[in-house]
């Protein structure tokens, strides 16, 4: 196996991810776009580890899963509190923190 | 220790006589009261300015309490020291510490010698007497109060001024006398040219000032003291440049405060003030601090002769100047003004001549102070007779109606002509005749100065008190001032005939103030008895066709097509004008463009750039819009930057 493939999945997974977080506006959907882009980057860092039969990359990507799953906790709380006093989860309608 | 007097002119046979000073006597006895010289005004002006309008009714006479106090304790000062010998006549009285900060110590002291004790009987004598006077003349005056506060003020600064020990006490009572002569000058405040007088007055004596601080700075630098010992007892340890920076310095306080060209110009507007002031201040004492600070400093000047030279031509232009400017002016006060300057000329001129002069400068000094105070007393009577009047053309015939006035001016004006046995015969001459010593000019410009002062002063006399009377207004009836007024300008009057005469017998004068300036004689240039009867000539001369041109009917306006001369004298000789072109017009220049530069440039540049920061920052903000997802795209762009920035860096 060619490291390339690894590097090309991870690179398409990474653009879906940060072109979804741009351009979708329900909080759910944004969440999972930065956990595609998580997990676009674990996939990299597993491939070069693959690749140079080391395992840093492995214990790298353990790391990102485990801030990932804390990020979800408080980001899906957070987006939660969202929901209940506007009663919408569109990440564009909490503006009010600007010039 | 010892000032030699040093020769000015060399080659010629002389006879010095040495001038010894013994600074280090502490003063005993008697004089360690003179402190009271100086307290007795300094409280009459303390009290009568915080007791306020309570002691209006017998303020004045506190006032001329005070200043007959000071002058007692003159007199009695006086008797002391001609009882004491030579040795002991010059005292020092220690009263505090003033300024002790490593090498620079100035302590207040006062220095009493028989040059201070001349100035001190003249300054309270004639004082006094104008005091008394002035009781009389300001009788109507609601502020009559203050203006005795403000003469008692003036006293007490010109004492400290003449007794000082060092440069810097002087230069405090210089000061003091300043502030005096400019509350004074613009004492009739409500009168606008009142008020700009005394500003101009006290303008163009800064400048006098300017020098006087300098020479202290220069003297502490060259001779690391400011007091009288210590600088004129070390003048030759320095060099000849540092003297002569000193004394030129030294002569530009000494012409801004004795009104002499080029700082002349204020003397003239100084008449605005109440005549009083203008005999007191402007003719008798304080103008002729300048002399005494040249005197004074006689030693610098010795070993300076480009200073001592400039001294000269500074007192023979003036000498000339405010004769010229006498002879064309009609207001009586500033004829008496521009005749001040004239003869405090003749005072520089004498000073600046070295030993040979500087007892004469004195003399002429004492005999001025009583003839000119007893003028414009005379005038100030003449005044308060004629409803304010100073025009002369409006006067005429007076000598009928004001007959004691008319004696005791005659005295005067007798007196500053120089017609024997009258004071200025013997003061003015023995100038003339110290400066043909001298040399061939200035010999020339006083004697032809004598002449032209025998003129004007003529002129003015025959206007005032002969004629016909052309008294225009219809509520004016001239009559004969009060006594308090008469009573003063007699004793004057009396001391004009008789001052020079005193000083003179047996060389009172010389004989006296030998020990603190040094005496000198010298071949004249001419023989002695063509000076003493060419002089009398000329002044003759003078008097003869002044009055053969003014006994004829004056016109009351004055003659518009007359020589440029005339006219130039008549506005001051120009001096304004030249003030006006030379430094007023160019100084408001530079400071309207330095405004300009301060408000365009220097605050341009400080408000640019906060306005450049503010509106930077208001497009930044911008930035922020609250978006999350823009704050997404921006990391975006900011990352794939970075990146790109890095690959291109490692290829």
């Amino acid at each position: 196996m060619t490291p390339e493939y690894y590097i090309i999945l991870s690179a398409i997974l990474f653009t879906l991810g940060a072109l979804g977080f741009l351009v979708r506006r329900n909080a759910i959907i944004v969440f999972m776009c930065v956990e595609l882009m998580l997990n676009a980057s674990n996939l990299a860092f597993v491939g070069f580890a693959n690749q140079w039969g080391n395992l840093d990359g492995q214990t790298i990507a353990f790391y990102v899963m485990v801030v990932a799953a804390a990020e979800v906790v408080v980001g899906l709380a957070i987006i939660l509190m969202i929901y209940r006093t506007r009663r919408s989860a569109s990440v564009d309608e909490p503006n009010l923190l600007k010039f | 220790m010892n000032l030699t007097s040093s020769l000015i002119a060399s080659g010629q046979e002389s006879e010095a006589v040495e001038a010894s000073v013994n600074y280090a006597m502490q003063a005993s006895g008697a004089f360690t009261w003179m402190w009271l010289l100086i307290a007795f005004p300094l409280f009459g002006a303390a009290f009568l300015l915080l007791a306020g309008r309570r002691t209006d009714k017998w303020g004045h006479w506190l006032g001329v309490a005070m200043s007959l106090a000071s002058f007692a304790t003159a007199v009695v000062m006086f008797f002391a020291m001609i009882a004491s010998p030579d040795a002991d006549r010059s005292q020092t009285l220690h009263l505090w510490d003033w300024i002790a900060v490593g090498r620079f110590e100035v302590p207040i002291a006062l220095h009493l010698d028989q040059l201070s004790m001349t100035f001190v009987l003249l300054i309270t004598g004639v004082g006094s007497l104008i005091h008394i006077y002035a009781v009389g003349y300001m009788a109507e005056d609601p502020a009559r109060r203050r203006f005795f506060a403000y003469l008692n003020l003036f006293v007490a600064a010109m004492l400290l001024l003449v007794l000082a020990d060092s440069y810097l006490v002087l230069y405090f009572g210089w000061e003091g006398v300043g502030l005096a002569s400019y509350l004074l000058i613009s004492f009739f405040q409500y009168k606008p040219s009142a008020a700009v007088a005394g500003k101009k007055a006290f303008v163009v004596n800064r400048v006098g000032d300017i020098g006087m601080s300098i020479a202290i700075m220069l003297m502490f630098v060259t001779f690391g003291s400011v007091t009288f010992e210590g600088v004129l007892g070390n003048v030759g340890m320095a060099s000849e440049t540092a003297n002569t920076w000193i004394g030129l310095m030294l002569l530009l306080a000494a012409c801004g405060k004795s009104a002499q060209f080029p700082l002349q110009s204020w003397l003239l507007d100084a008449m605005e003030g109440p005549t009083p002031v203008s005999a007191l201040i402007h003719a008798a004492t304080m103008v002729t601090a300048g002399v005494y600070l040249i005197v004074r400093s006689g030693p610098i000047f010795e070993a300076a002769p480009t200073a001592a030279t400039a001294v000269i031509v500074i007192g023979a232009i003036t000498l000339m100047f405010g004769a010229i400017i006498g002879c064309a002016k009609d207001d009586i006060k500033k004829v008496l003004a521009g005749s001040t300057m004239s003869q405090i000329g003749y005072m520089m001129l004498a000073a600046g001549l070295g030993p040979i002069g500087y007892v004469f400068a004195i003399f002429h000094l004492v005999a001025h102070g009583c003839f000119k105070a007893n003028m414009f007393l005379g005038a100030g009577s003449i005044m308060h007779g004629m409803n304010d009047q100073v025009d002369m053309r409006r006067f005429g015939a007076l000598r009928f109606v004001m007959v004691g006035t008319f004696i005791t001016f005659s005295a005067g004006w007798l007196a500053i002509m120089g017609i024997p046995p009258f004071a200025g015969f013997f003061s003015k001459d023995k100038i003339i005749e110290a400066a043909f010593m001298h040399g061939w000019i200035p010999g020339l410009v006083a004697a032809i100065g004598a002449g032209i002062t025998a003129f004007y002063m003529t002129r003015l006399w025959t206007m005032t008190f002969t004629g016909k009377a052309r008294w225009t207004e219809d509520n004016q009836h001239p009559h004969e001032s009060p006594k308090i007024m008469l009573i003063p300008i007699a004793i004057l009057a009396f001391l004009s005939v008789s001052i020079g005469f005193i000083l003179a017998y047996g060389d009172a004068i010389i004989n006296w103030l030998t020990p603190v300036t040094g005496y000198a004689e010298q071949e004249t240039v001419l023989n002695h008895y063509i000076i003493e009867y060419g002089t009398l000539a000329m002044v003759i001369a003078g008097a003869v066709i002044a009055y053969l041109q003014y006994r004829r009917d004056v016109p009351i306006t004055p003659p518009q097509h007359v020589s440029a001369l005339t006219t130039a004298a008549r506005r001051d000789l120009y001096g304004d004008a030249f003030n006006e072109a030379v430094f007023m017009r160019p100084g408001q220049w530079l400071t309207r463009s330095l405004v300009f530069l301060d408000s365009r440039v220097v605050d341009g540049a400080v408000n640019g750039v906060a306005a450049l920061a503010g509106g930077l920052s208001g497009r930044l903000r911008r930035l922020q819009t609250g978006y999350v997802r823009s704050y997404g795209l921006w990391m975006l762009i900011g990352a794939v930057v970075l990146l790109g920035f890095l690959i291109l860096v490692r290829v």
